[in-house]
């Protein structure tokens, strides 16, 4: 019987490696979820029979499963695909949530006294778990926007965080060597769960991505550790896969904001006021501004337009308009691409997914390194709410929180057309030079309504 | 040491050298895909919840493991169905590329 659930496991083990293997490829990648999706169901009914069920057991199993199912079925189901980012996180959250609370119930069955093969585990699964939890619930929060996306900084910040990890430690020594009782570990939960949250207030709505991904391989890590509390082999290996290409996966996205994890993560600290000194400076400036008309008959008479696309045009769904305003213009015989920044939107690979929806074709969208030289020969960058993919600062001021960023070179083309709800500054909170350029004009409006009023001037020019 | 433990800890090694090498080649345009699928599955914690809840008997461990195996299963399940709902748009987008390149005339 044994044997059958571990050769169960080592199915579902394989069907995992494979369905990564397939998810970093993009013509097999949705089969790699099927393949993962199938070792989940292998892993699962393998487990069952091996268990001695209460009645009670049953029913909360039952209850339990139905409510979940439901939740995560209408969720994932329902968002919007704006939306998706912060679904992610909460997915990843509850996930850490449950790793806690089985080491909990884990660390009640032990009594006071454990082994410490089994409640270093333990102790672990709770603490990364929790951190997890609440950490992926403040990511939420600030990408739904319930709370400000700019980092929350505050004096001694750095200290409040300090003593909370020695606090952590402190109950986790406490836990290990002098007794395991319910008092210690409740304790544990609670500071792992302040931690959380105190460790991503200061990192800014922007990098919550990166953040995610970090909190995504944490969750990874408390499953293994759980994993061997319960001498479960299926925890082990899934949880330390998702722990390890999680890790990987954290890095290579840092890397394609050409920022280190370290910056992202404890950047906030001590940039404060660099940055607010640098914001009043460049008070009472004055931008361009035209009307739809003008810019229509600017577009229709252009050989070159780039188009860049940013989280504005995911959240006013004007993927469609734009796709139109894009097909209008190839009958006048413009050339017109889409600069797809590594980040643009709110993740990696947001702009491909909406563009794709509206049928965009996969030749115009251009990843940044093969269109950054190209932006001097266009007569016109559409920028349809994008900001801080093409902030000069990200070159020019070593003081900003974004200095470093590869940015798209829209400065470079004769004209730029910036379409923006408000002078608002974008997701990392700091002003753009690029919109107080002389070859720049603003066109504030919803990006769909606007993107309207354009295609209506460029079939009237 | 045991032997259990020794095992254990072989797989966790060898585990990390396979999830590294296994995604280190991926493209920027499926990190977020990615995520979400390393995040479904890590949904597995299922399998710890349900071991928990099963022998449930004290009024403590029924309320520990109710609510473990309901915020495991929001993972396991909306993780896998999400990343099936990103990873559906690039489909389009690659069956749009291969055929012809000529743009396919639209529905609307």
């Amino acid at each position: 019987m044994t044997t059958l659930i571990a050769i169960a496991y080592l199915i579902a083990a394989v069907l995992f490696i494979l369905g990564l293997r397939q998810l970093s490829s993009p013509k097999s990648a949705r089969n790699g979820n099927f393949t993962a999706a199938a070792g989940m169901v292998i892993a699962l009914g393998a487990t069952l029979p091996l268990l001695h069920f209460t009645t009670a057991g049953v029913i909360i199993i039952a209850i339990g499963v139905v409510i979940g199912g439901a939740v995560g079925t209408v969720g994932a189901r329902r968002v919007k695909m704006t939306a998706i980012p912060q679904m992610v996180a909460l997915f990843n959250g509850v996930g850490g949530g449950a790793a806690a609370l089985v080491a909990v119930a884990e660390l009640l069955s032990f009594g006071a006294h454990p082994a410490f093969t089994e409640a270093f585990p333990s102790v672990f699964s709770i603490v990364i778990g929790s951190v997890s939890f609440a950490g992926s619930m403040v990511a939420f929060a600030k990408l739904q926007e319930l709370m400000t996306g700019t980092p929350i900084t505050y004096p001694g910040q750095q200290l409040v965080n300090g003593l909370l990890a020695a606090a952590i430690i402190g109950f986790a020594v406490a836990v290990l060597v002098i007794a395991s009782v319910p008092f210690s570990f409740v304790s544990l939960m609670v500071l792992a769960l302040v931690l959380g949250v105190a460790f991503v207030l200061p990192i800014g709505g922007a990098d919550m991505p990166v953040v995610i991904s970090l909190l995504n391989a944490f969750t990874g890590l408390a499953v293994a550790a759980s994993g061997f509390t319960l001498n479960n082999f299926a925890l082990i290996v899934a949880g330390t896969l998702v722990g390890a290409s999680g890790s990987l996966l954290t890095k290579l996205m840092s890397d394609a904001m050409g920022r280190s994890l370290a910056n992202v993560l404890f950047g906030a600290f001590g940039q404060v006021h660099a940055g607010a000194t640098a914001v009043a400076g460049k008070e009472g400036r004055s931008v361009r501004t035209a009307s739809a008309e003008d810019l229509g008959t600017l577009l229709a008479y252009s050989q070159r337009v780039i188009i860049v696309p940013g989280y504005g045009l995911a959240v006013a769904q004007a993927q469609h308009a734009v796709r139109e305003l894009a097909e209008l213009l190839e009958k006048r015989g413009v050339d017109v691409s889409y600069a797809i920044h590594p980040v643009a939107g709110r993740m990696p690979g947001h702009m491909n997914v909406l563009l794709a929806e509206a049928n965009v074709p996969y030749e115009q969208l251009k990843e940044m390194d093969e269109i950054n030289d190209e932006f001097k020969n266009a007569d016109v960058v559409l920028v349809v709410g994008a900001n801080d993919v093409v902030n000069p600062a990200a070159r020019s001021s070593p003081g900003s929180p974004i200095y470093g960023m590869p940015i798209l070179n829209a400065d470079q083309a004769k004209n730029i057309v910036f379409m923006k709800r408000s002078m608002r500054p974008g997701f990392a909170g700091i002003d753009n030079d690029l919109m107080f350029d002389p070859k720049t004009i603003m066109f504030f409006g919803d990006a769909k309504d606007s993107m309207a009023k354009l295609i209506n001037a460029v079939k009237a020019a | 040491m045991n032997n259990e433990l020794l095992n254990e800890l072989t797989f966790f090694v060898l585990a990390i050298f396979v999830g590294i090498e296994v995604i280190s080649k991926v493209p920027t345009i499926l990190h977020t895909p990615l995520m979400s699928g390393t995040n479904a599955i890590h949904g597995i914690i299922l399998v710890g919840a349900i071991v928990i809840a099963a022998g449930a008997d004290s009024p403590v461990n029924i309320a520990l493991g109710l609510v473990a195996v309901i915020l495991a299963t929001t993972n396991v399940v909306g993780g896998f169905v999400v990343t099936d709902r990103m990873l559906e748009m690039f489909k389009g987008r690659q069956t749009a590329k291969a055929p012809t390149p000529t743009p396919t005339p639209k529905p609307k």
